[in-house]
């Protein structure tokens, strides 16, 4: 058992976990989308007084907001208890490419240690894949009306046909990010 | 006491995927380069598994804790939202490396400047709140 928790988990582990919780969620009544998340803090920022969009019972989303939180405990107790090190094991021809690209030790820590730092967030990399990259993540999910969890996996799941569209959408986005704008971004 | 429920099940899900480094920029960038099935697998499995567990609810009629009928919401019948939407969060999920979610996580393992990616995200939300009935749905 301890040597499980230890050991990174296999997709066949992660998977149906993460379908249980979709499953949990709506058993109690709700839903799996983490962005909805992002609404609700501009809601309780007091963003619906310049627009109606963020004028909604925000009380009616704490459930989300605590589920939110659990998972910043879950990460909290991951790294203190059931991570040995940081290493991510990534394919070989993903840490040889990387390299070429000019990432040190690629795979050694979770983020790439010497970009999502405190001293790189004014660098144009920084700035790119921190600041705009979230900007894009918090516009693009509302936009699409859910992330991942709202849309790969409870969309899917319900074989809804715009979720299909969307995931269409986070790809074609990711792979022109991956394709035509890190190997640029990286080598700088 | 409702919401312990929530924070548990938050919990399960932070610890989950941490462990199976779904929080990892460097899985991110392997998926989209197709250099490896991890990411495909555990979002492929997920979807499967989720897919009988939402046709039983259906066939089943299973009701939800407080004994409601469980409803999942249909999303609106349009395209260019989901599209240009998708789009444009993709392109965030490969820069950042993290989808909501996984920011979360990662802020909660420590890594402190991800709080930016966060507050970044929830602007990018604000300012689509803002131009929402001038662009397309």
């Amino acid at each position: 058992m301890i040597e499980f928790i230890s050991q990174p988990w296999p997709w066949y582990v992660a998977g149906p976990i993460i379908a249980s919780i979709m499953f949990a969620l709506l058993w109690f009544g709700n839903s799996f989308g983490i962005s909805a998340n992002l609404r609700t803090m501009c809601s309780i920022a007091g963003a619906g007084r310049q627009s109606a969009f963020f004028n909604f019972n925000w009380r009616k989303q704490v459930w989300n907001l605590v589920f939110a939180a659990g998972m910043m405990i879950g990460g909290a107790i991951t790294y203190k208890y059931f991570m040995p090190g940081q290493q991510v094991h990534i394919s070989q021809a993903t840490v040889t490419e990387l390299q070429e690209l000019g990432i040190k030790n690629p795979g050694e820590s979770v983020l790439p240690a010497d970009i999502f730092t405190w001293e790189a967030l004014l660098t144009v990399k920084g700035i790119i894949m921190i600041v705009v990259g979230g900007f894009l993540v918090g516009f693009g999910t509302r936009y699409a009306g859910g992330c991942t969890s709202g849309h790969a996996i409870s969309g899917l799941s319900d074989l809804q046909f715009p979720s299909l569209v969307a995931v269409i959408g986070f790809f074609i986005g990711g792979l022109v990010a991956t394709y035509f704008i890190l190997p640029y971004l990286l080598t700088i | 006491m409702k919401f312990l429920k929530y924070l548990f099940v938050g919990v399960i899900f932070g610890i989950t995927l941490a462990k199976a480094e779904v929080i990892s920029w460097y899985r991110i960038y392997e998926m989209f380069r197709f250099q490896s099935f991890h990411m495909y697998g555990v979002i492929g499995s997920s979807v499967l598994i989720g897919i009988v567990l939402i046709q039983l609810i259906k066939r089943f009629n299973i009701k939800s804790i407080d004994n409601r009928p469980i409803v999942i919401s249909p999303k609106q019948r349009s395209s260019p939202r989901y599209l240009f939407g998708g789009i444009i969060f993709g392109l965030g999920w490969a820069l950042t490396g993290a989808c909501p979610g996984p920011m979360f996580i990662l802020l909660g393992s420590g890594m402190t400047i991800v709080i930016i990616m966060i507050l970044s995200a929830v602007l990018g939300t604000y300012v689509y709140g803002l131009l929402r009935d001038k662009l397309p749905h």
